[in-house]
């Protein structure tokens, strides 16, 4: 232990002397939840819609204001047959209302009517959510002409009853936060430590480490403990910052939070560490950081891709990424207020990945030495 | 020019002394490929839910047959009482908990209106909005046949008939808009991590020395880098633009040509950022940590490869103007899904181009050989 505290001192005086490195570890993140958390979500508003009025009575213009008034639209344009697909080719209109000649005279004599809505569908997800706008608000309206229907019409059979836990107003932010969270902590226990082992070797100063009286697991351990000390510090400050800014709220307790978030960063930093003891050169080193825990955390984690969706055979891998335990646990507790009873399950999986990486990374160290 | 060929063979040498490197700006966007298209969905579909069955009725076992049947569905748990339905919904094992009330199947009979109750977690809200719209569908459908089987309906007359077309993607699959996505964000990574690591590794080696006294040009310097990469970026485009094509089937209605060789220009975006960062870092360390705060993840974040830029807030927009890839991924959508050509993306192409240029001319006047 106290090899692996003079290892510590040392890789602690090269962090501080690269202070461009030290203060972007420690303050970029939490700037960055602050940008992200706020750019993003997947709230959707404001499509842009094109009319094509062919009718041009009262009953169109009350179509085109219901969807307008609706709140999801908005009028960006008059378009006729020429110039629609120019303007969903430009993606300068999200949907399009074609309204038919005779549409008025049509409604009040009770005779069913075509309305046709095109939907620009290269965003699949977006075009799914403004199909289901634009039919609400067509049912609505074809409502108001209909025999049998509206106030005097009987109730359906079946009615649903929806209420939603943990996160009633559904903010997109809510699901959204804990996701950055858990990726902005990857990468920077990644990228701290990725590039340390590989730059020893790469410049020829990894033989008097060798020569050192050290053994390779101290060697590892001392290597984290700084950086670790830095990965909680700016883990802890977007989680601060989140719940000042964000309205991120704290239903469990602080003590689980930071079990979860110090089994997950341990597991970071020793994937970083054995990618380094891998590599040769710092080169390899950043390229394989990149697609072992970069993309990873970003798309196989269910940050935002829904793991239930993924195919069966990709779904055994997500049980190899760790943010996908932490993000489990990190829901549960900060928004469910869930205790370690609950996830023990999922904080064990990350103590035993945590083991599993410093633990490969001194073997590989180990053999390399001799 | 001899010059730069030299340096470009001298670059080769080394990618070829490093084999791991070579395996890995080929192979590894190849399982990324793999792997990101089939994650990348935002389909939802095996929703988990979880039924509190209080009625035990030969109706409520229907509704449920029809949630296990469904393939937005699959039912984890059926359950006595709504009690038992929590733990699933707090352990994360169930989205959903449906609640069939006692007295339901009877209720039906009699054609008395119900009420069941769902609850969604709504800590993921988008993955709950979605699948409390598809159990609404369900039931509301289910009660509408049940209705019509009970007793005849009148059916309705008259009203507005909405005809829905969905253009360039009329079966909604995510797959096809996010996979030309995944192909541009690959191709960022592997070529933006190649060149930033190009100069600062000289640097930190000290053999920038020796080629500072070698009388190579500071622009020739820059191109003799970039070349060595570029080829190995344009053999990871046609890799992966094959898979896209013969894997995953994407449909490309447009121009393969115009496609590859708007690539090009990208790469000259990505290469260019990837130097530039080079030569500003003094260790590799530094451009590994500038390449992924600063430049990757803004990329991913705000470039419309995942969140639509329509949906930020009006002060954030303006900055995605910035991001070489939000330029890019309009143009590999657009040649994929909507076929169109140049006569509608010059703007993009134009932007493109314009930006690796700038990003290139800083890069060579910031590559000072002697502070170096």
């Amino acid at each position: 232990m106290r090899k692996a505290l003079a290892v510590a001192r040392k890789e602690l005086r090269q962090i501080v002397r690269d202070r461009r490195t030290l203060m972007t570890l420690l303050f970029v993140p939490a700037f960055f939840l602050l940008l992200y958390g706020y750019a993003l979500n997947f709230d959707i508003r404001h499509v842009r819609l094109g009319v094509d009025d062919q009718d041009r009575t009262a009953e169109s213009r009350s179509v085109i204001s219901a969807f307008v008034n609706s709140g999801y639209f908005d009028l960006a344009a008059i378009v006729d047959d020429a110039s629609t697909q120019a303007l969903m080719n430009r993606n300068e209109v999200g949907a399009v209302v074609v309204i038919p000649r005779g549409l008025g005279r049509a409604l009040l004599t009770g005779a069913a009517t075509p309305v046709q809505v095109l939907i620009n569908g290269d965003n699949a997800n977006t075009a799914t959510t403004v199909m289901g706008y634009a039919l609400t608000i067509l049912q609505s309206e074809s409502a108001k002409y209909q025999e049998g229907a509206g106030a005097g019409g009987r109730p359906p059979l079946l009615t649903v009853e929806p209420r939603v836990w943990y996160n009633p107003q559904l903010r997109s932010t809510l699901f959204l936060v804990p996701g950055l969270i858990a990726y902005i902590a990857m990468i920077t226990a990644v990228v701290s430590t990725a590039l340390s082992v590989a730059r020893e070797k790469e410049r020829g100063t990894m033989e008097q480490v060798r020569m050192a009286p050290l053994d390779a697991a101290s060697f590892v351990v001392g290597k984290s403990i700084p950086y670790f000390i830095i990965s909680l510090i700016s883990a802890l400050g977007i989680i601060i910052v989140a719940m000042a800014l964000f309205e991120l709220p704290m239903r469990g307790s602080w003590s689980a939070l930071l079990l979860a978030l110090s089994l997950f960063l341990a597991g970071a930093l020793g994937l970083g560490l054995l990618i380094s003891s891998i590599s040769e050169s710092q080169q390899v080193a950043f390229q394989l950081a990149l697609l072992a825990s970069f993309l990873p955390t970003l798309m196989l984690s269910g940050f935002i891709f829904p793991i239930a969706s993924m195919p069966a055979a990709l779904r055994a891998v997500t049980y190899a990424v760790p943010a996908r335990y932490f993000l489990i646990a990190l829901r549960g507790i900060v928004l469910k207020g869930a205790g370690l009873q609950t996830f023990w399950v999922e904080l064990a999986a990350l103590a035993v990945y945590a083991a599993l990486m410093l633990g490969l990374a001194s073997i590989r160290l180990r053999r390399q030495w001799q | 020019m001899r010059r730069v060929g030299f340096l470009v063979w001298k670059e080769l040498l080394e990618l070829k002394a490093d084999p791991r490197l070579a395996a890995i700006v080929i192979v590894a966007p190849l399982i990324q490929l793999f792997m990101l298209g089939y994650a990348a969905t935002t389909d939802i579909r095996d929703v988990p839910v979880v039924i509190a069955d209080a009625d035990r009725s030969s109706t409520s076992r229907e509704l449920i047959a029809r949630f296990e049947a469904s393939p937005s569905f699959s039912v984890v748990a059926v359950v006595s009482g709504s009690n038992d339905a929590d733990p699933f919904l707090e352990r994360g094992t169930a989205w959903m908990a449906l609640s069939i009330p006692y007295g339901f199947g009877a209720g039906v009979h009699d054609r008395r209106p119900q009420t069941l109750q769902i609850v969604a977690d709504g800590s993921d809200a988008n993955s709950a909005t979605v699948s409390l719209g598809y159990a609404g569908n369900l039931i509301t459908v289910y009660g509408a046949e049940k209705s019509a089987a009970l007793r005849s309906a009148p059916a309705l007359r008259g009203g507005i008939e909405p005809r829905v077309r969905v253009w360039f993607n009329p079966r909604l699959e995510s797959r096809d808009f996010m996979i030309p996505g995944v192909v541009a964000l690959l191709l960022l990574v592997v070529t933006t991590n190649l060149s930033s690591m190009g100069i600062v590794r000289e640097k930190e080696l000290g053999t920038l020395e020796q080629l500072n006294v070698t009388p190579l040009r500071r622009w020739e310097l820059i191109v003799g880098k970039l070349l060595p990469y570029a080829l190995v970026g344009m053999l990871d485009v046609f890799l992966v633009i094959a898979v896209a094509l013969l894997w995953f089937q994407i449909p490309l209605r447009g121009s393969l040509w115009l496609l590859l060789a708007l690539t090009g220009v990208y790469l000259l975006s990505t290469l260019g950022l990837g130097l530039f960062v080079s030569t500003i870092s003094s260790t590799q360390q530094q451009a590994m940590m500038t390449t992924m705060f600063f430049f990757l993840t803004p990329m991913i974040y705000l470039s419309g490869f995942i969140f639509p830029i329509e949906n930020m807030p009006a002060v954030i927009q303006p900055l995605t103007y910035l991001i070489p890839l939000r330029y890019f991924l309009v143009i590999v959508r657009s040649i994929f899904l909507k076929g169109v050509g140049l006569e509608t993306l010059w703007p993009q192409a134009l932007a493109l181009a314009g930006w690796g240029v700038a990003i290139l001319g800083l890069a060579i006047a910031r590559s000072t050989k002697r502070t170096a």
